[in-house]
């Protein structure tokens, strides 16, 4: 079980690593890096929203935070074009994650459904003042980023696919680690319980802070991947209300609060989204196609594909391995099995 | 100083505006714990109806409401019915995705029928004004503002005077409790999400006459209604009634006295503080553990 676990991973990380060099169309590659990008930007919100069950619809603030710093420190610095912006791209995270302090803990003290509206007030706060703050911004007029001059039209995408894929696996290491952490199992008992959790002596206030933190650190190198790749960011672009949603759609897809689920909705709807738009030039039929799509997967599939998939596997499982056994120890191995699965939900995903 | 007196008079006139938009949005929050994203563009929605009922039909703008409130009312009615009821589990983050998903449908039919030009609501009230003191005030914002003033004081009796308003509120106050005592809260939940998007019907009208929109207008609308309802208390009609006077006030104040760009970041700067000091804002309660 193991062993074939790990092969799978292998095989498919290394068709992730010969994606571009079997499909070299610039077409292809750059649908894969925005998807690289959203996958990134879904688990990074998936460590906060998905384990801690505090859905925030403002994370696409600190993707615009992310963008803005980058191209300000490019700026600022005459960074040419080239490898070395990547390098800045933590920085610009880091930028990202210093705002989300003091608006984490104003948010955080409300629960449930102010707390999501909290967070959306707060993303257009910060989309205002990218609009207002002229002076750093410039507001609509918005802001360009180094050109890297030498990176041919066929080369583009590809420094990009890999060092967002690199980015898009430290991630993942990340998410898998909490995950797995007794940090990350009192996020799970904050969004089980947040009361029974504090009673228990989870320090709720500070788990939860820092896991949002950590959200928009990812969520603001994504920003600033993004930037660097689009090389001209605008307010509306870059803190864009629809970004907020697509990624909590693509969480709520492939299943919140498990490792593998806010990666399978992106890797399902991220080409989609790039798709439609190039299949109809008119972006009404778009919004029409994609909001109705939206309404589908939530009424038919609220939990998401990866823990409706787990439910059908783990009962199909238990069966096998109960044939010929006595009904004594049928019923301890289902408990154990439902306890251990309990423990750790679907991480085995 | 005579700028300051108009810049409050104005504000006040369009703040009960906002605080018709907002009532809508606060109504639904009150009885169902659902915040719709949809409200922005019903809002728009409404006011494109009153657009074409008065430039095909030659309807009134205040009579066409008589039909485009009923008509956006079965609209609210069978959104609850059939997509949000289904949602078993997780309303919270659904409600807010669904109401979303409707949203983008109604963008882009907007947009498809309409296209993305800006529009404004026309009557001869919308451009005559009258002198009051020393600067001239048009007649639409009056009109608005009694409109707001005669929904809000209908909705403020058919809540605490009517029999169904006691249902509402034993709704608003505890679901389970309310079910228990014989109240059939699916039916009320249909018909004040109903009334919520009636308002908006009302609202669209009172918005298409005092500013250019398109259906892109939404975003901004929906942000600011946001805005006002966690600045007077979730589920809140006077909060919302005094969060939104004071915004517009702030607003125009802050226009008049500083730049009409940074008029909106002061009230949401103001908003930020407000939510350090009292996170369940004006007259809200404090949300406690689930029932």
């Amino acid at each position: 079980m193991k062993i074939t676990k790990i092969a799978s991973l292998l095989l498919l990380l290394a068709i992730a690593l010969a994606f571009p060099l079997l499909f070299p169309n610039p077409a292809v590659t750059g649908i894969a890096v925005f998807t690289l990008l959203f996958a990134m930007a879904t688990t990074g919100w998936n460590i906060f929203s998905g384990y801690s069950g505090y859905i925030a619809l403002g994370q696409g603030g600190y993707f615009g935070l992310g963008a803005y710093a980058l191209a300000l420190l490019c700026q600022g610095w005459n960074v040419p074009g080239g490898y070395l912006p990547f390098c800045l791209v933590p920085l610009a995270g880091l930028a990202a994650a210093l705002v989300a302090i003091p608006l984490g803990w104003i948010a955080l003290r409300a629960r449930r459904h102010t707390f999501v509206v909290i967070t959306i007030a707060l993303f257009f706060i910060l989309q205002l003042l990218a609009y207002n703050l002229t002076g750093l911004t410039r507001g609509s007029t918005g802001l360009s980023l180094p050109i890297p001059a030498d990176w041919s039209g066929d080369f583009f995408n590809i420094p990009f696919y890999y060092v967002t894929l690199l980015a898009l696996l430290i991630t993942i290491g990340i998410s898998w680690w909490i995950r797995n952490s007794k940090y990350g199992l009192g996020l799970l008992a904050i969004r089980d319980d947040e009361d029974r959790a504090s009673g228990l002596g989870v320090r709720t206030g500070p788990f939860k802070l820092s896991a949002y933190i950590i959200s928009a650190f990812i969520i603001g190198m994504t920003g600033a991947l993004w930037a660097y790749f689009v090389e001209a960011i605008y307010p509306a672009t870059a803190f864009d209300p629809l970004f907020d949603v697509a990624i909590a759609l693509m969480a709520f897809l492939g299943g919140l609060g498990s490792l593998t689920g806010p990666l399978l909705g992106a890797l399902i709807l991220e080409p989609a989204q790039q798709y439609f738009p190039l299949q109809f030039s008119q972006n009404s039929y778009y919004l029409i196609i994609y909001g109705a799509l939206f309404l589908i997967v939530i009424l038919l599939m609220p939990r998401g594909i990866i823990p409706t998939f787990q439910v059908h596997w783990r009962i199909y499982q238990t069966g096998n391995e109960t044939g010929g056994r006595s009904p004594h120890s049928v019923i301890t191995t289902s408990l154990t099995k439902d306890h251990k699965n309990n423990m750790k939900k679907s991480d085995s995903a | 100083m005579s700028l300051i007196v108009d810049a409050i008079i104005t504000g006040i006139l369009t703040g009960a505006v906002y605080a018709l938009m907002a009532s809508g949005l606060t109504l639904i929050f009150g009885v169902m714990e659902l915040i719709n994203i949809g409200q922005g563009i019903l809002i728009i929605l409404g006011a494109y109806l009153s657009y074409i009922l008065e430039q095909y039909l030659h309807i009134d703008l205040f009579l066409g409401l008589l039909i485009t409130m009923p008509l956006l009312f079965f609209l609210g009615f069978l959104i609850e019915v059939l997509l949000i009821r289904p949602i078993q589990h997780d309303r919270t983050v659904l409600s807010i995705l669904v109401t979303f998903g409707i949203a983008l449908v109604i963008e882009g039919l907007l947009n498809l029928i309409f296209s993305a030009n800006y529009i404004q609501l026309h009557a001869w009230y919308v451009t005559a004004s009258f002198p009051i003191g020393d600067f001239y005030l048009s007649y639409i914002y009056v009109f608005d503002f009694l409109l707001a003033i005669v929904l809000l004081g209908g909705l403020y009796l058919l809540l605490y005077r009517s029999k169904f308003g006691r249902s509402v509120r034993a709704s608003m106050q505890n679901r389970t409790a309310a079910t228990l005592i014989g109240i059939d809260v699916e039916r009320i939940s249909a018909i004040t999400f109903g009334i919520g998007v009636a308002l908006a019907a009302a609202g669209g009208m009172a918005f298409g006459s005092t500013n250019a929109f398109n259906a892109n207008s939404s975003y901004d609308l929906i942000s600011r209604l946001l805005a006002i309802i966690i600045f007077g208390g979730m589920g809140s009609l006077s909060g919302a009634l005094i969060a939104s006077v004071s915004m517009l006030v702030i607003e125009n104040i802050t226009a008049v006295i500083w730049s009409p760009v940074w008029a909106s970041t002061i009230f949401f700067i103001l908003l930020v503080v407000i939510l350090a000091l009292r996170p369940q804002g004006l007259l809200g309660q404090v949300e406690g553990r689930a029932q």
